[in-house]
C-alpha cells in the first residue's frame, strides 16, 4: 500500500502543493525537449529525402561545434568562423554524398544506417585529430547570445528561465518555421518533397538525386551546427555529446520517422516526460532514471501508434 | 581449379544437404580446428590469446547470438549489451549462491536467464517493426545498464560496484580467475565457442532456422503459410539472447576477470552490430569473418606505426586507427554490402573455375 501511494499519489500531491517547482521542472525539460527536437529535426531531413536513418546526425553536431570552437581558438573572429563552419559542412555534405551515398544507392536500408556509423567513427577521428579531444568552451558571447537568468514571481514561488535556453527556443522555432517555407514554397523545398516521396517518379520529371542529398545533407549540417552551439552553451563541447544525441532516437521514433512536427512534439513530450519522471519519480528507484525513462516512453507510445504520432501508416501488402 | 568437388558423389539426400557438402571444405574445416586447438594454445604466448584470441571468440560467439536476432529473423537490436551483462550477473549471482558447481555450468545457464530478459523485452517486436523496434533494446540496453550501477544485490553489496571473478577449477585445473593461465582460459573459451556455434549452425540450417528466415522476407507472407509469428519471433529473441548471455558470462569470467557495468555500454551493442553487418548479414561464418575485421583489425592498426618505425604520438594513433575504422567500414560495404560472408562464397566460385573465367 505504501509503494502504492509513493508512486500514485504523492508525487501529484508534491506536484499540487509546490506549483513553481512543477512549473520549473516542466520548463527545463521544455528547454531540454527543444534542444532533443533539434537533432530529431536533422534526423527526419536526411530520412525524408534519402531514405537514410542518419546515425551520424549526433556526431555532425559535435564535429560542427568543434570545427567553430576550434576555428575560433586558433584566432579567427566568431562570424567567420561561423561561415567557414557553414562552408565546411557544405563540404562535407558533398563529400558524404560522392564518396558514401553515390557508390551505395539502392542498398537496403540497414546497410544505409552501417555507412553511417562509418560516418561517425570518420569523424570522431578525424575531429580529435584536428582539435584535440579536451573539452571546449562554446564562444556564446562573441556570437551574441545572451546569458543570464530572468526570475519570475509566480505561483507562489520562483521560476528561472535562462535567457539562452529562451534563445534556443526562438532559434529552434525559427529554422522549424525556416524548413517549413523552404519545403514549402521553393523550388529545391518542392523537389525535395517529391524525392521523399518517390525517389523514381521524381528522377523521371527530372530532378537529379545527387543534388538533392547534397542540399539535405547540407541542411542536416545547418541544423547540427546550430544544434550544436546550443548544447555546446549549455555544456561543453566535446565527443561525450554524442550520448545526448541517442536520445533523439527515441523522439524521432515517437513523432513518426518521416514528420517535422512529429520531431518538435516528440521532442517536447519526451523532454517533459523524462524531467518529470526524474524528479517526482526517480528517488523512488535511487535516481538516475532519465537515461533509460524516455526510450519506455517512446515504447509507450508506439505500442499505441507503431508508426509514431506522426508517422505515415504503414500499410503491408503481399 | 581449387575447389573441384569432381569425384564426391552423394548418395543420400542428409549427404546433399549436409553443411559442408565438399570434400574441400571439410579438411579445411579440420585443418582449422586443428590449428585452433593444438598450434594456438601451444605457440601462441601471452598477449596474443589474452589480447586477440579469447576476445575474438568470445566475441564471434556474442556476434553469432545477435546474428540469429538480426541476421535470421531481421528484428534489429541494440540492446546486445545490455543481454551480455544479464548473463555476467547471473553467472556472479550463481556462482556466489551456488560456490560448490562447477563454473562452466553456470555459464551455461546464464544464458536462460539472459533468455527470459530477451524474450521480455522482445515482446514488443510483434506489434513495432523495422526501425522502430531500436527504440525497444534501446530501452533494454539503458534500463539493463542502469540496473547494473544501482541494484546493489547485483554485485553482492561491494564497495567497488564491480563483480570479480574468483578462482575456479576444472578436473584441477584452474580455469577462471587471476590463476588461471591464457592457454587453459583460451582453451574453455573454444571448446563452448565451437560447440555452440556448431548447435547454432545446426539450429539454422533446420526446420527453425527456415521459419525465421520466412519471417525475416515479409512477416505477414510467414503468417499467411502457418507459422507463428509469436513463437517464431520469441523464439529467436530467446535463443539469440541466450548466445548473447553467454558470451557475456564468458567475457567476464574467461576474458576480463571482473567487470562493472561500463563494460556493456551501448559502444559494445554497436560492435556487435559492426560484426555482423561486415562479417555478413545471415551467416554463421560472417560473424567471426566480422569479428576480425572489427576486433583484431584496430590491434593491427594500433601495432602498425611501431613495426614500420615511425614515431607517432599514442593518442594520434588512437585517432587514426578511429579514422581508418569508419573508412573501412564504408569500404567494405561499397565492395560488398553483403559482408565478408558473400565475399568468400564469390571467391570459392571463381576459386573452382580458375583460370578460366566460366
Amino acid at each position: 500500500m505504501n509503494i502504492f501511494s509513493a508512486i500514485f499519489v504523492d508525487p501529484f500531491a508534491q506536484m499540487i502543493s509546490a506549483p513553481d517547482l512543477l512549473a520549473q521542472t516542466v520548463w527545463e525539460g521544455l528547454v531540454g525537449g527543444v534542444l532533443y527536437s533539434l537533432i530529431a529535426l536533422g534526423f527526419v531531413l536526411i530520412y525524408k529525402a534519402s531514405g537514410v536513418f542518419n546515425f551520424a546526425q549526433g556526431i555532425m553536431m559535435v564535429f560542427a561545434a568543434l570545427t567553430l570552437v576550434g576555428l575560433h581558438e586558433k584566432g579567427v573572429p566568431a562570424w567567420i568562423a561561423l561561415g567557414l563552419t557553414i562552408a565546411i559542412m557544405y563540404g562535407l555534405a558533398v563529400s558524404i554524398e560522392r564518396l558514401v551515398l553515390r557508390p551505395l544507392v539502392n542498398q537496403p536500408d540497414i546497410i544505409l544506417l552501417m555507412a553511417t556509423f562509418g560516418i561517425t567513427y570518420f569523424l570522431i577521428g578525424l575531429g580529435e585529430l584536428v582539435f584535440g579531444g579536451n573539452p571546449k568552451t562554446m564562444i556564446t558571447q562573441e556570437l551574441l547570445l545572451p546569458s543570464g537568468a530572468i526570475d519570475l514571481s509566480i505561483l507562489g514561488g520562483t521560476v528561472t528561465l535562462q535567457k539562452l535556453d529562451i534563445a534556443a527556443a526562438g532559434i529552434a522555432l525559427a529554422m522549424v518555421a525556416g524548413l517549413g517555407i523552404f519545403f514549402q514554397k521553393t523550388r529545391i523545398g518542392r523537389a525535395l518533397r517529391a524525392v521523399a516521396d518517390d525517389h523514381q517518379a521524381a528522377l523521371s520529371v527530372g530532378i537529379s538525386l545527387n543534388q538533392i542529398w547534397v542540399v539535405v545533407w547540407f541542411a542536416a549540417g545547418v541544423v547540427a551546427l546550430a544544434t550544436g552551439i546550443m548544447w555546446g552553451a549549455r555544456s561543453d563541447v566535446s565527443f561525450a555529446l554524442q550520448v545526448v544525441a541517442l536520445k533523439a532516437l527515441p523522439v524521432l521514433i515517437l513523432g513518426g520517422l518521416t514528420s517535422i512536427p512529429g520531431a518538435i512534439v516528440g521532442g517536447l513530450i519526451i523532454g517533459v516526460g523524462e524531467k518529470m519522471g526524474e524528479f517526482y519519480w526517480g528517488p523512488l528507484m535511487g535516481g538516475g532514471i532519465e537515461r533509460w525513462l524516455a526510450y519506455f516512453i517512446a515504447l509507450a507510445f508506439l505500442l499505441f501508434r507503431p508508426q509514431g504520432l506522426f508517422g505515415e501508416r504503414i500499410i503491408e501488402r503481399i | 581449379m581449387f575447389y573441384r568437388e569432381a569425384g564426391q558423389f552423394k548418395t543420400s539426400y542428409a549427404a546433399d544437404m549436409a553443411i559442408f557438402p565438399i570434400r574441400q571444405d571439410r579438411i579445411g574445416l579440420a585443418v582449422i580446428l586443428l590449428v585452433a586447438f593444438v598450434a594456438i594454445p601451444a605457440f601462441g604466448d601471452q598477449f596474443f590469446l589474452n589480447t586477440m584470441m579469447i576476445p575474438f571468440l568470445i566475441l564471434s560467439l556474442a556476434a553469432i547470438g545477435l546474428n540469429l536476432l538480426t541476421g535470421y529473423t531481421g528484428l534489429l537490436s541494440l540492446g546486445s549489451a545490455g543481454f551480455m551483462g544479464v548473463g555476467a550477473y547471473a553467472c556472479y549471482k550463481l556462482q556466489t549462491y551456488f560456490p560448490h558447481v562447477n563454473v562452466l555450468i553456470w555459464i551455461v545457464v546464464s544464458g536462460l536467464a539472459s533468455s527470459v530478459v530477451g524474450v521480455f523485452f522482445g515482446l514488443p517486436s510483434l506489434r513495432i517493426k523495422g526501425f522502430y523496434l531500436v527504440v525497444a533494446t534501446l530501452a533494454a540496453q539503458f534500463f539493463l545498464e542502469w540496473a547494473f550501477a544501482r541494484v546493489p544485490w547485483l554485485y553482492n553489496y561491494n564497495d567497488s560496484g564491480a563483480i570479480e571473478v574468483s578462482t575456479a577449477t576444472l578436473f584441477g585445473v584452474p580455469i577462471t580467475g587471476p590463476n588461471a593461465t591464457p592457454a587453459t582460459r583460451y582453451l574453455v573459451t573454444l571448446t563452448l565457442v565451437t560447440a555452440l556455434a556448431w548447435i547454432a549452425s545446426n539450429i539454422v540450417h533446420g526446420r527453425i532456422g527456415r521459419m525465421w528466415m520466412a519471417v525475416r522476407d515479409m512477416d505477414i507472407a510467414a503468417e499467411l503459410i502457418g507459422i507463428r509469428l509469436l513463437r517464431a519471433k520469441l523464439l529467436a529473441f530467446a535463443v539469440s539472447s541466450f548466445y548473447i548471455g553467454v558470451a557475456g558470462a564468458m567475457m567476464v569470467f574467461l576474458w576480463f576477470g571482473s567487470a562493472e557495468p561500463e563494460a556493456f555500454d551501448i559502444n559494445l551493442s554497436f560492435q556487435l552490430l559492426f560484426i555482423i553487418i561486415i562479417g555478413g548479414l545471415g551467416s554463421i561464418l560472417g560473424a567471426f569473418l566480422g569479428a576480425v575485421i572489427i576486433h583484431l583489425m584496430p590491434i593491427g592498426l594500433r601495432a602498425l606505426p611501431a613495426l614500420l618505425g615511425v614515431k607517432v604520438a599514442a593518442a594520434t594513433v588512437e585517432h587514426l586507427t578511429f579514422m581508418t575504422t569508419g573508412a573501412l567500414i564504408i569500404i567494405v560495404l561499397i565492395v560488398e554490402p553483403h559482408g565478408l560472408a558473400r565475399l568468400w562464397q564469390t571467391t570459392k566460385r571463381k576459386l573452382r573455375v580458375w583460370p578460366f573465367p566460366y
